[in-house]
């Protein structure tokens, strides 16, 4: 009947210790110079994949217009009921825009509900993500801080258009 | 010299040393952060100042706002006396330690140690003794078990590892036939390091050296899992940046030690500066560039040792301080002992 030998019976050689230690210190040293994670942020900045939800946006198109109809589908989805929505209409026929339209970035969770649920691909979750206020009323986010032009947006609209 | 020269003489060297000292403290702590950070692929405090060299301030600085907190169970004048205790420790023993050979400057000789005691190493030995007081009173007087246990294991530990410590230092001194430091690193000239000579007395000195520091893997006074924060839990404020500064000072006297005991101190390495002919105050100076140089690289084993091994479980601390350490520093003595037989040293 052997004795059935344990895993954690050290050999000799490791009972020495020494070289032990000394293989556990060149493995340190080794890792001291390989290249480090963190990033200095302020001066270098994390650039996010497409995948990414940051503070959300309105879309601007080319012509300065938003591409918001101002249906408030967005509005009635956010759980956190972030976004208010005030419609108007527009010279052209049947077509509204958001007259007023402030996202309160103090309640947003970006769960991205609302670029899921918006049928013009208006608004978006952009790459945004150092969002700093000093005060309430800074972080209740009115148009002319929501509105990015298109260009800048493709990126993530593309990823929308093949997972969504 | 008059009396009064040599008072004067003295203290020029306790400031200059103080000074060092507390520099050094605060860049080790500094360091201390940075290679942990190295290691672990990070970059560590590099904001306060080029590359966080500054930090060390904004610490002290930030301690020095906080809210001094002693606990209602406590008791407040020996919770007061054990930080005060371990600072003079930490910064006493160094009064000892030679960083250079004597400089003649102004038809003056100065030995470049504050106290060029014959008993130098007993000195040193004592009071690190008395060290174990500072900790073991602040764990007892905090009123809390965390602190209490942190401060019996520390004497438990200190108490054991002095005893290897001390038979290791039997055998340097047993080839030095002195206890005076100077006198040590003389017998050591440049290349008959006592590190070559007798190697398992150095690793049990050096082990030994880590425990009475309280230095991972041997931290078990403060082992942060089990004890919350150690002897210095309820340390808040300076008194806790006593405790801290008393830590890393504790382990430059550890390095200084086995520099001068083991290392040949302000010697170079292989090369005897003396030889050379140099004028007085160049030796000094490359002396005193070898000795910091020396401890440097030790202390930087100190921070890279903390950061590659696992603490040790206290039956093991145990088991390697008395079934170890003690049997492999007598077998060093008596090594020692039939060297200096043999060749007739």
């Amino acid at each position: 009947m052997g004795v059935k030998k344990r895993e954690k019976d050290f050999t000799v050689w490791e009972r020495i210790y020494i070289p032990e230690i000394v293989k556990g210190l060149s493995l340190t040293l080794k890792s001291m110079f390989k290249p480090k994670f963190t990033m200095k942020y302020p001066e270098e900045k994390f650039i996010p994949s497409a995948s990414y939800r940051g503070r959300p946006v309105l879309v601007m198109e080319n012509n300065g217009e938003e591409r918001c109809v101002a249906c408030g589908l967005c509005s009635r989805v956010c759980p956190p009921l972030a976004i208010e929505v005030q419609a108007s209409e527009t010279e052209r026929e049947k077509e509204r825009y958001p007259e007023k339209f402030e996202i309160n970035m103090l309640r947003c969770i970006f769960c991205g509900f609302c670029e899921e649920v918006c049928p013009e691909e208006a608004i978006v979750m952009s790459k945004d993500y150092d969002l700093a206020f000093t005060n309430r009323a800074d972080a209740i986010y009115g148009k002319d801080k929501l509105l990015v032009p298109v260009n800048q947006l493709y990126d993530r609209i593309e990823f929308l258009r093949q997972y969504k | 010299m008059s009396v009064l020269e040599i008072i004067v003489f003295t203290v020029v060297k306790i400031v200059l040393i103080l000074t060092v000292m507390l520099l050094m403290v605060s860049y080790l702590v500094y360091f201390e952060r940075r290679v942990s950070a190295w290691v672990q692929n990070r970059l560590g405090p590099n904001r306060v100042g080029w590359e966080g060299v500054l930090q060390p301030f904004a610490d002290v600085f930030k301690l020095l706002l906080k809210e001094d907190i002693v606990p209602v169970k406590a008791n407040q004048f020996i919770h007061t006396l054990a930080p005060v205790i371990a600072l003079f420790v930490a910064f006493a023993t160094y009064a000892v330690i030679p960083i250079a050979s004597p400089l003649k400057i102004f038809g003056y000789e100065i030995p470049l140690v504050v106290a060029d005691v014959n008993i130098g190493v007993l000195y040193v030995l004592a009071l690190t003794s008395v060290g174990v007081y500072a900790i073991t009173l602040a764990g007892w007087s905090s009123g809390s078990k965390y602190s209490l246990f942190g401060g019996i294991r520390s004497s438990a530990q200190m108490i054991s590892y002095e005893i290897s410590m001390g038979f290791s230092v039997a055998g340097v001194l047993l080839f030095a036939e002195s206890l005076r430091p100077i006198a040590i690193v003389q017998s050591q000239g440049s290349w008959m390091w006592n590190a070559w000579i007798q190697p398992i007395g150095f690793i049990t000195f050096v082990v030994s050296a880590f425990a009475e520091t309280n230095r991972l893997p041997f931290d078990l006074p403060e082992a942060e899992p089990e004890l919350v924060g150690g002897y210095h839990t309820e340390y808040s404020s300076m008194k806790f940046a006593a405790f801290f500064l008393a830590e890393y000072a504790n382990m430059i006297i550890a390095a200084g030690m086995i520099v001068t005991l083991y290392l040949g101190g302000y010697n170079l390495p292989f090369f005897n500066i003396e030889s050379l002919g140099l004028a007085n105050w160049l030796t000094v100076i490359i002396q005193i560039g070898s000795f910091f140089i020396k401890m440097g690289v030790l202390l930087f084993f100190f921070l890279w040792i903390r950061w590659s091994l696992p603490r040790f479980r206290y039956d093991q601390l145990m088991s390697i301080g008395w079934k170890v350490m003690f049997p492999l520093s007598l077998i060093n003595l008596i090594w020692v002992a039939v060297l200096i037989m043999v060749f007739n040293l």
